[in-house]
């Protein structure tokens, strides 16, 4: 070996470690950024929209010396700069302040109220990939027929439909009228203080513990709302799905497979589906992140208690502190999905690593 | 002699479908032609834009449409009745107003809300992205970063914030809604003005000594509309769903408004025994959405046929 073929070696070596330095810095600066513009857009909406944020607390008639205390309090009388230094530190640290309605500290309430929400997305994002994809696959191979028009159709319906209206009208349908499902909540009355959660995701608690009855009741509690988000995250994913599979159906690896003799039923689903899944593991996240924003107006329907019934429930009392720390929960959580599945994107397509 | 060739009649199918247009004025009317064909093969989008075209003559003629008063009820003979009742063909509220009635003056408001958001989320993201897109390098890497940033964001609860902070009411959860939809139509002004920033005819344009902000006021523009246009009618109908959940919660239009989605929450109360009143304000959103939705897909896939069908 000579020395000229060493020295090219490390600094391929070298350039190569430097590239994903660079890729991983320009990673850690995409996530802060995004989340000092979370925070810069909340602190604008707590502390610069309201005329005075020590008034909104105290009321207009407490006296001047009352306000003075309270605006000193809140540091008020520092310059924004300062007052913002303060409140990402704060953010940093989980202090969002104390929520007016609940007299608890606003970090605590929403751990509390998390995973309702968590639990919900993931049902509603399961409902919507077990039969957005087979749907979507039938869509792109039956191109045109009768099917791919009701597909489109079902999945135009779900992009139009408001959510909050369908869920009023399945409640009166499921629960009032067919009794099929129980009343809105997460577990009957009888349940609610004799079961002792361990995670918060009811289901796989009562699974664990081997509460069949319980298990039940949450699953008649949860099938409703679930099926609501994931109609939404189905014809999200439906769409996309038939997308890159009429994609992939056009490559030449699938001329390549059937002259071999394979079957379409595996040409489709083992060869094309398999090449399509990777951009939709994208989206699939992308629909989570959506259905725990779309939770908000369905946990209002189903007194459903999550974060969504929280904020809404803060909304209607002026609960800013509330609110505000909802949103920052919401879009921190959103943020990460939506770097996640960039990254896992990357991870598993070969093409996009040389960019 | 050269060999006359036989011109079509002015306005004729032939002269619209020329190959060598005399005029610019045919080379225009013939290019709208062509995309008017691709968008009437497509029997959906046609339905699409005959909601959205009733939409407009409802909202146009509401007052002579509307049998009833809309904010004013019969609270003596006519609370609470259901469709069909004489008079109340789609029922009445709590209040004794006619549903119907409602209905065609809440089109007025939907067709507000989104006229006022586009009007101000598109020119804001056309701006960002074709400015970002045609200076780049500090001035694009600043821009955009700002607009992932909004971006990232989840819609529906920044703007539930933004209302809650400004206080309730149509106009601030129409400016919410605005300032939560503009990143995406940043965006594609950006990609589009990205693909002719180097091109012959902005080189040409440049070579006359047209100042940047004409370059891009007179010719970057203009050539991002028809992408752009598109995609703010398929987003016109999240726009009103974010609307109406808006009104849902009591954020949106104040009572006596008759604002789709507070008609909805209002109608809730009654949901198990008087379901109409609650259902018939969501048949019109959906049927309103659906059409934004059907025509916006006729749209992209007659302006650009490489997406047809996908």
């Amino acid at each position: 070996m000579t020395l000229t073929d060493t020295t090219a070696a490390t600094r391929r070596k070298r350039s190569r470690s430097s590239f994903t330095g660079k890729a991983v810095l320009r990673f850690l600066v995409t996530v802060v950024t995004t989340f000092l513009g979370l925070l810069a857009v909340t602190f604008f909406i707590g502390r610069v929209i309201p005329i005075d944020p020590a008034l909104a607390i105290v009321g207009d008639r407490a006296p001047a010396h009352v306000v003075e205390r309270v605006r000193e309090q809140l540091g008020l009388n520092l310059p924004l700069y300062q007052q913002f230094y303060f409140y990402v530190r704060d953010a940093l640290t989980g202090n969002f302040g104390t929520s007016v309605l609940t007299t608890n500290p606003v970090m605590d309430d929403i751990r509390r109220v998390f995973p309702a929400t968590m639990e919900l997305a993931t049902i509603g994002t399961i409902f919507g990939a077990l039969f957005g994809i087979p749907l979507g696959v039938l869509a792109a191979v039956k191109r045109g027929s009768i099917a791919d028009q009701i597909v489109r159709v079902v999945g135009l319906i779900g992009y139009s439909v408001p959510i909050f209206w369908l869920g009023l009208l399945s409640l009166v349908l499921f629960y009032a009228k067919l009794r099929w499902v129980a009343y809105p909540g997460r577990l009957d009355i009888v349940y609610e203080y004799t079961f002792t959660p361990i995670t918060g995701f009811f289901l796989f608690d009562s699974l664990v513990q081997g509460q069949w009855d319980v298990f039940w009741d949450a699953f008649r509690h949860i099938i409703l709302p679930g099926a609501l988000l994931g109609y939404f995250s189905l014809a999200y994913i439906s769409r996309m799905t038939r997308s890159f599979m009429l994609n992939e159906l056009q490559q030449e690896y699938i001329v390549a497979a059937r002259a071999k003799g394979l079957s379409e039923t595996r040409i489709i689903w083992f060869h094309a589906l398999r090449n399509a899944g990777v951009p939709l593991i994208t989206v699939i996240a992308l629909s989570y992140a959506g259905l725990l924003e779309g939770s908000v107006l369905t946990e209002t329907i189903f007194s459903w208690p999550g974060l969504g019934l929280y904020i809404t429930n803060s909304l209607q009392n002026a609960d800013m502190n509330a609110v505000l720390g909802g949103t920052i929960v919401v879009g921190s959580v959103f943020i990460a999905i939506n770097l996640l599945s960039d990254l896992l994107y990357r991870t598993l397509d070969p093409r996009t690593r040389s960019r | 002699m050269s060999v006359v060739e036989q011109t079509p009649k002015p306005y004729s199918r032939d002269w619209l479908l020329s190959d060598r247009p005399t005029s610019r004025h045919q080379a225009r009317l013939g290019r709208a032609y062509v995309i008017w064909r691709r968008f009437s093969e497509n029997r959906l989008a046609l339905l699409g834009l005959g909601i959205i075209l009733l939409l407009l003559l409802v909202a146009a003629f509401a007052d002579v449409l509307a049998p009833h008063n809309p904010v004013q009820g019969d609270l003596m003979n006519a609370r609470l009745l259901p469709p069909g009742s004489a008079g109340y063909w789609l029922g009445t509220d709590d209040q004794g107003r006619d549903i119907l009635s409602r209905l065609i003056h809440g089109s007025r408001l939907t067709l507000m809300v989104i006229v006022l958001v586009a009007v101000i989320a598109a020119p804001i993201g056309l701006i960002v992205g074709t400015v970002s897109g045609y200076a780049g390098g500090w001035v694009d890497a600043i821009l955009m970063r700002i607009t992932d940033i909004f971006l990232a964001f989840p819609k529906l609860v920044l703007a539930l914030a933004l209302v809650a902070a400004l206080g309730p009411g149509i106009e601030n959860a129409i400016l919410a809604i605005a300032v939560t939809s503009w990143p995406p139509y940043a965006r594609i002004a950006r990609a589009e003005t990205l693909t002719f920033r180097n091109s012959e005819f902005i080189s040409a344009v440049k070579l006359m000594g047209a100042s940047p902000f004409r370059i891009v006021l007179r010719h970057v523009m203009p050539l991002c509309l028809s992408s752009l246009i598109v995609r703010v009618t398929l987003d016109m109908a999240g726009i009103i769903l974010t609307a109406a959940g808006l009104g849902f919660l009591g954020l949106g239009a104040q009572p006596p408004l008759p604002e789709w989605g507070a008609m909805i929450a209002s109608g809730r109360r009654f949901i198990l025994d008087q379901w109409w009143v609650a259902a018939m304000p969501g048949f019109a959103i959906l049927i309103v959405s659906l059409g934004f939705n059907l025509l916006g897909d006729g749209l992209r896939d007659a302006l650009d046929p490489k997406e047809a069908g996908q």
